[in-house]
């Protein structure tokens, strides 16, 4: 029984890590006023880019270096992740197009765009499946020496890649960003009413690009950590499935607070999951578990609408333009 | 009229200066040669009607406009000021009316926000800060309070602490007290002392004589963009003030019917509102609408004319009193708290033209016809909409209101202001109203379009519907109305006949509450 549990835990934070990514580079895109639906889009452009700059760097070398593969498939999904952001924000902030309808085409993009070059790689590897960057992966893979070797904790708590520490990390860091530091203040003022951002002397325009740009290459280590830690240097066409939306209801359960991501990515990540370990369930009751994230998305929804604490809000200029006021 | 001079006797160079000032939007000019001057530890009170200038030029000063002619000088140094930083390094601060503070930050982080420093915050030294310099000049503020949680003079306190914590020695408050009460004012007043003790300049816009009277060392009246004159506020009084800010009576020549067969339409009844803050809006408001008359309403902006329209279109909640409406057929309806849509269900007609014209009224991306069938679309029966008759009656309205437009399928956001509200009235007249309530039915319009209105609206008189008109000139007032009732912070301070009455008259009500005008 203990080691069902284990194993359910250390699949739940596995699963989990993949959103908090996703939620952790879209809370910082929201909390300048942007509300960015390209996140699953740009989840698929930066594992994809991860795993084609692996690739070819493992084929191109004779003695392909795991370090090497590493540092060139972390920068490859987080620049690619940057272009979508990029793209996104070229849309909505310069030329104010609707942010709903660039997310969501950026979403259609991303998707397509993964599965495009992921068919490409497999063909040019030789097959379905055939995708290998095993030297790149055992990195992304290694676990910490020794602690996890400690029975239990080690198995629950040190048992993963570098990639899931740096993300909690991030969300640490992020945390302290947004309230310890000028420039956090001054993000979130952005996003609450930029017009008196505006007033204080801030450069709306920056802010709004770097937070996303940059929050959209987090996401994309989404999808780094998806393909080279959870599939393991692997690619199938879909196969993120939705995670990118429930990155995105990940945002709104944890209140756009990074701390709260951490723990509600497991508990996802946990119910994403839940169905594989309770018996006997049939293919459609199978669906009905992994709806279990959304729905407690909307409990939660409902729950501090009723409450109507102004701190549960999402970020009051989130989803509108800024226009500054013609003189 | 004093001259104004270069120095002042003891040879000390005024904190601020303005000279000729002249500041135009397009055709319209909303300031012609303005001159003002303000010494250290002086308040100065600039007073005018709503459209006289004033907040025009105060934005000059902080940056947020640009002269197009005229010079400024700071302590006697002629200075170009292009940006609201240029005012910041000078030390000029100005409050707005509408506070610019982020909802969910705390009042010490609004005040710091955007000012450069080191990148870790460390709040308690700035919240420390705050407390030391609101308790130097009597302000109370809790550093830490979210700005949400606060009532609009505390927000008040942020905004002005915000501008001294930023080091400015020369302030500017536009209407400062149009949102607080009586003991609010007093505090921020108090505390406006004390900083004119330390030896800040402070000039406060404002249109409330008691206030500038009891308040400020000097006085500089504005009137339609033009320069009046300074006064010092010991040898003023409430009627030469009053005379200064309305001026002389202009002639417009609108055609002014008699009534006819008079009958009582509308009756408002002890009316009070209160907004979101609790703020009264309307108090105790109480008067009668008639048939084949028209009845102004005057006031100076933000005075409850809003609340009170849409209160008798059942558009805002009341806390107190009732509209009883008496239709042309005899009997008589209760209008307190129905709904719009009730309200036309019991053939009560009241229309409308809000302040907002594209907010409110019509719909910017719908063409003539839309707009006129969002009136009209529930008359016709069946399932489907049948849009004959709003585009014939949008074809008779560019005919017969001259409406500039390309054609009735043009999105009426595409058409100029003036042609807007003709659209707008013209609709709302079309639906034969027996109520018809008009706010600010000539603002943006030329001439002869504002004509076209009057004429509309004497119209409707001689039809014996009830005319409820907001206006803000009150030379057009004067000869348009019969009656004119004066609103004067959400209560009503005096209502008198239109044709005997003077300006000044209008004008000194207009700055006195009901129960004061009465003592």
């Amino acid at each position: 029984m203990t080691g069902i549990i284990i194993i359910f835990l250390q699949k739940a934070i596995a699963q989990g890590i993949g959103m908090l990514y996703g939620a952790l580079g879209e809370i910082l895109t929201e909390k300048s006023g942007n509300l960015n639906l390209g996140v699953p889009g740009v989840m698929y452009m930066g594992g994809i880019a991860g795993l084609m700059g692996a690739f070819f760097y493992e084929r191109s070398a004779a003695q392909p270096n795991g370090t090497v593969g590493m540092v060139i498939s972390f920068v490859c999904a987080f620049l690619l992740g940057v272009v979508g952001g990029l793209i996104y924000s070229v849309l909505t902030i310069t030329l104010r197009a609707n942010q709903n309808v660039t997310g969501l085409a950026l979403t259609t993009f991303g998707v397509g765009f993964g599965n495009f070059f992921g068919g490409s790689l497999s063909q040019l590897a030789g097959g379905v499946g055939q995708i290998s960057v095993a030297v790149t992966g055992a990195v992304y893979n290694r676990t910490i020496p020794v602690l996890s070797g400690i029975p239990v904790i080690g198995k629950v708590l040190f048992s993963y890649g570098f990639l899931t520490y740096l993300c909690i990390i991030l969300a640490v860091l992020m945390s302290l960003f947004l309230t310890r530091t000028r420039k956090g203040l001054n993000l979130r003022a952005v996003g609450e009413n930029p017009g008196t951002a505006d007033a204080a002397g801030i450069n709306v325009t920056v802010y709004k690009y770097l937070a996303t740009c940059i929050g959209c290459g987090i996401s994309g280590l989404g999808g780094l950590y998806f393909v080279m830690e959870y599939a393991g240097g692997t690619w199938t066409n879909n196969g993120f499935g939705d995670r990118g939306w429930l990155a995105i209801a990940l945002v709104i359960f944890a209140f756009w607070k990074p701390i709260n991501a951490i723990w509600g990515s497991f508990l996802f990540g946990g119910l994403y999951i839940l169905y594989l370990y309770i018996p006997g369930l049939g293919r459609s009751a199978q669906e009905i578990f992994k709806m279990l994230p959304y729905l407690v998305t909307i409990i939660v929804l409902v729950i501090t609408s009723f409450r109507r604490k102004r701190e549960y809000q999402p970020p009051a200029g989130l989803g509108l333009p800024y226009f500054r006021e013609d003189r | 009229m004093e001259k104004q001079v270069e120095k002042r006797a003891d040879g000390q160079a005024y904190a601020i200066e303005l000279k000729n000032i002249t500041k135009r939007f397009g055709s319209v000019t909303a300031n012609d040669g303005v001159c003002l001057s303000v010494r250290r530890g002086e308040i100065l009170s600039i007073l005018g009607e709503n459209g006289s200038g004033k907040t025009t030029l105060m934005n000059m000063l902080s940056g947020i406009y640009y002269p197009d002619e005229g010079e400024i000088y700071v302590d006697g140094r002629e200075v170009k000021i292009s940006s609201p930083k240029d005012a910041f390094a000078l030390g000029i601060g100005m409050i707005h009316q509408h506070f610019k503070l982020v909802d969910v930050l705390t009042a010490a982080e609004n005040i710091i926000l955007g000012l450069p420093g080191s990148e870790i915050l460390d709040m308690e030294t700035v919240n420390g800060k705050i407390t030391e310099l609101a308790g130097r000049y009597g302000f109370e503020l809790d550093p830490r309070q979210k700005i949400y949680e606060m009532s609009v003079s505390q927000k008040q306190t942020v905004e002005i602490i915000k501008v001294l914590y930023r080091g400015a020695n020369m302030l500017i408050l536009d209407e400062p007290t149009a949102v607080l009460t009586p003991q609010e004012t007093e505090k921020l007043f108090a505390v406006l002392r004390n900083m004119r003790k330390d030896g800040h300049s402070i000039i406060i816009i404002t249109h409330k004589l008691q206030e500038v009277l009891s308040l400020s060392d000097r006085v500089a009246v504005l009137r339609k963009g033009r320069y009046i004159g300074t006064v010092d506020t010991a040898r003023a009084t409430e009627s030469s003030l009053t005379e200064m800010m309305v001026g002389k009576k202009l002639s417009l020549d609108i055609d002014r019917p008699q009534p006819v067969a008079v009958k009582k339409r509308l009756a408002v009844n002890e009316l009070t509102c209160t907004n979101d803050e609790e703020v009264v809006t309307l108090d105790h408001v109480s008067f009668t609408a008639n048939g084949g008359e028209i009845l102004g309403i005057a006031g100076v902006a933000g005075s409850g004319q809003k609340e009170l329209l849409e209160a008798i279109a059942g558009l805002q909640p009341l806390t107190d009193g009732h509209v009883t409406y008496y239709p042309p057929e005899g009997g008589e309806e209760n209008l307190t708290e129905k709904t719009p849509a009730q309200i036309r269900q019991l053939g009560v007609r009241l229309s409308f033209v809000p302040e907002d014209r594209l907010g409110m009224g019509l719909v910017g991306s719908m063409d003539m016809t839309d707009n006129m069938m969002l009136r009209g679309y529930d008359s016709t029966p069946g399932f489907f909409t049948n849009r004959r008759p709003p585009r014939e009656l949008a074809e008779h309205i560019v005919d017969e209101l001259e409406v500039v437009t390309p054609g009735v399928s043009t999105p009426v956001s595409l058409l100029s202001g003036g042609n807007v509200q003709k659209v707008l009235v013209g609709r709302e007249i079309s639906s034969e109203p027996t109520v018809l309530m008009v706010a600010y039915p000539v603002r943006g319009l030329d001439i002869n379009s504002s004509y076209t209105i009057y004429h509309l609206l004497n119209e409707q008189k001689q039809k014996g519907v009830a005319v409820i008109c907001v206006g803000e000139d009150l030379d057009v007032l004067l000869e348009l109305c019969d009656r004119i009732l004066v609103l004067c912070q959400g209560s009503v301070s005096g209502i008198v006949d239109a044709r005997s009455t003077t300006k000044e008259e209008v004008g000194l009500l207009m700055t006195k509450t009901g129960k004061e005008a009465e003592a």
